[in-house]
């Protein structure tokens, strides 16, 4: 493959992910004059905060006018916004990235369509997966994240259930909890792994959004109107029984998430679950790129290591929102303006100082804002006691269905880092690609070996991104088409 | 108490009813609707397939990411939570015979 120059790159920008910061992004580059390709595998921009689903409309009360002015804002900015595209590789040839992906089929029953954008710099906008704390039963029918409960209410309009429990940490707790019973659903509890006090205590970070503050400490108040039981400081132990008759145990736990031994224990009856604790940095697409990552010890995440101008340390590759921290989605607007300014400042289309007053202001509100998201994140990181508390049968990863006894009996064998760990039982290797449970093995990893999360390190970016289809990549090229070379004489 | 309840706003604002097969088992939904919304609705929590790997569930992250929702639709693999219904949709979720 001869490497393309410079000038040859179909857009001098691409943008992978079309949520908050993607979006800003897109709006801000075209404005100062960058060719900007958006690229995201949803049908419609938004990311997962303003998820709408094209054919089902929203009630009028949970029109989501903030991603309506958002979708349209990016329709109007001029940026190519190619939706349905589902990107699986990520590379660098010379001085040029180039994103592959894959495009959704043009109808039903059709393979999707490959598609490569050349770009002369890429901002990684990939937000965020949720956290998830195993306990038996999660992979039970019937239980679903919070994550995924936000999206089936808010875009699809569907109830998780008639008796829903909400169980894990941070706010997502209490938006998924108040808007089931909004929509006519009985919530039997919320099941808060954060203390009273810890709430009091993040405060202060969160004081600067009183708006949010209020709009959380709302929430509450409906649910209690609603009789809902709120239990801070428990955590779900398991879950039993068949969907839609569901058992689930919920303890006491301490500061750090460990369930002293012969604490009480709630039993509650439910037809779904609805569990996760907090959101995790998405950093497979940045991985894949070759971005150094770093180590946030208050969150309990890895996040891709960006500058003041949201740069990475490789050369043109910018990330923005919350793949570069969890910062939330008010934050992640002026992140993306951050990273398209200096985009356009290292292609030449901004002098520094002019560069220096557009991103300025950006920079200040982003810090701003990102602090109450940042204090969210802590408040999420539930304790290491909670992993400790793991029993050697809990499955951890679901797709390969290992335990907690293979991944311990792996640390005893000599593995150190989760990259061995992956050699040693195919744990985080299987359809999901780790993106589930790659959070729980690090510490439980971390505890067996005695080393620091940090220290275990992450497995290697690797493609495919998201599973694709070999067939469709092929695209037209068959099987007659492969050179073969003329055999050499016997 | 049935499963159609589910739907906030019953098929207010939902397009055309459609039907669907899914593992061999009729089921109404409504155009736009994500497959697993339609599976969801109509009670099911767990498909056939996942005897081996991961649990088979219409919905578990609902955004592409863990795969347990994967189906097979005209010898395809998609995942049901990013796939819209549409009528005559058929999808099995153990993989077609080669």
């Amino acid at each position: 493959m001869s490497a393309r120059r410079d000038d040859q790159a179909d857009c001098d920008l691409a943008i992978l992910g079309a949520g908050p910061a993607g979006a800003a992004a897109a709006v801000e580059a075209t404005a100062l004059g960058l060719r900007t390709v958006v690229v995201d595998e949803a049908a419609a921009a938004g990311g997962q905060v303003h998820a709408i689903a094209p054919g089902v409309t929203p009630l009028p009360r949970d029109v989501d006018r903030a991603g309506d002015a958002m979708r349209a804002a990016l329709a109007r900015s001029g940026a190519d916004c190619r939706t349905g595209r589902r990107v699986w590789h990520l590379e660098r040839h010379g001085d040029i990235w180039r994103v592959h992906a894959l495009a959704e089929p043009s109808e039903p029953g059709k393979g999707g369509v490959a598609e490569t954008v050349t770009a002369r710099a890429l901002l990684i906008a990939t937000g965020a997966v949720e956290r998830h704390l195993p306990f038996p039963g999660w992979a039970r029918p019937g239980v679903i994240g919070l994550a995924a409960a936000t999206r089936l209410l808010k875009a699809q309009r569907l109830l998780p259930g008639r008796e829903v429990l909400v169980a894990g940490a941070g706010p997502l707790l209490f938006l998924v909890a108040k808007t089931i019973v909004e929509a006519g659903g009985r919530v039997v509890a919320v099941i808060d792994a954060r203390r009273r006090r810890d709430w009091f205590a993040a405060l202060p970070a969160m004081a600067t959004r009183p708006d949010l503050v209020a709009r959380g400490l709302n929430w509450r108040r409906e649910l209690l109107a609603c009789r809902v039981p709120i239990l801070h400081g428990h955590r779900l132990a398991a879950v039993a029984g068949d969907a839609p008759a569901l058992h689930a145990e919920v303890v006491a736990i301490d500061r750090d998430g460990a369930a002293p031994s012969g604490g009480a224990s709630v039993a509650f009856r439910c037809d779904a679950v609805c569990v996760g604790y907090g959101l995790l940095p998405a950093t497979d697409a940045t991985r894949l790129a070759g971005a150094t990552h770093r180590f946030d010890e208050s969150c309990g995440a890895w996040r891709v290591d960006v500058d003041d101008d949201q740069r990475t340390d490789r050369p043109r590759l910018y990330a923005a929102g919350d793949g570069a921290g969890i910062a939330g989605a008010a934050a992640a607007p002026w992140a993306g303006r951050v990273a398209a300014c200096a985009a356009a400042r290292d292609l030449g289309a901004l002098d520094a100082r002019a560069h220096g007053l557009r991103a300025a202001g950006a920079k200040r509100s982003r810090d701003r804002a990102a602090r109450f998201g940042a204090a969210m994140a802590r408040l999420a990181n539930v304790g290491d006691g909670a992993h400790a508390g793991i029993a050697a049968t809990t499955l951890v990863c679901q797709c390969e269905r290992i335990d907690r006894a293979a991944i311990d009996a792996a640390v005893d064998a000599g593995c150190t880092t989760l990259n061995e760990l992956r050699s040693a039982t195919r744990c985080g290797m299987g359809p999901c690609g780790g993106r589930l449970c790659e959070d729980a093995i690090a510490r439980l990893a971390a505890l067996r070996t005695g080393r620091t999360q940090a220290g275990v390190g992450q497995p290697t970016g690797r493609p495919p991104l998201r599973p694709v289809d070999l067939d469709a990549l092929a695209g037209e090229f068959d099987y007659a088409s492969l050179p073969i070379g003329t055999p050499a004489p016997l | 108490m049935s499963a159609g309840d589910l739907r906030i706003g019953g098929d207010a604002g939902r397009g055309a009813r459609v039907r669907l097969t899914v593992d061999g088992h009729r089921f109404h939904a409504y155009a736009g609707e994500s497959l697993s919304t339609a599976l969801w609705a109509a009670g099911v929590r767990e498909l056939a397939g996942g005897i081996d790997g991961p649990p088979s569930r219409p919905v578990f992250c609902a955004m592409g990411i863990c795969q347990q929702c994967a189906v097979w639709i005209d010898g395809r693999r998609v995942e049901a939570c990013r796939t819209q219904v549409y009528d005559g949709l058929v999808a099995t979720s153990v993989p077609p015979e080669p």
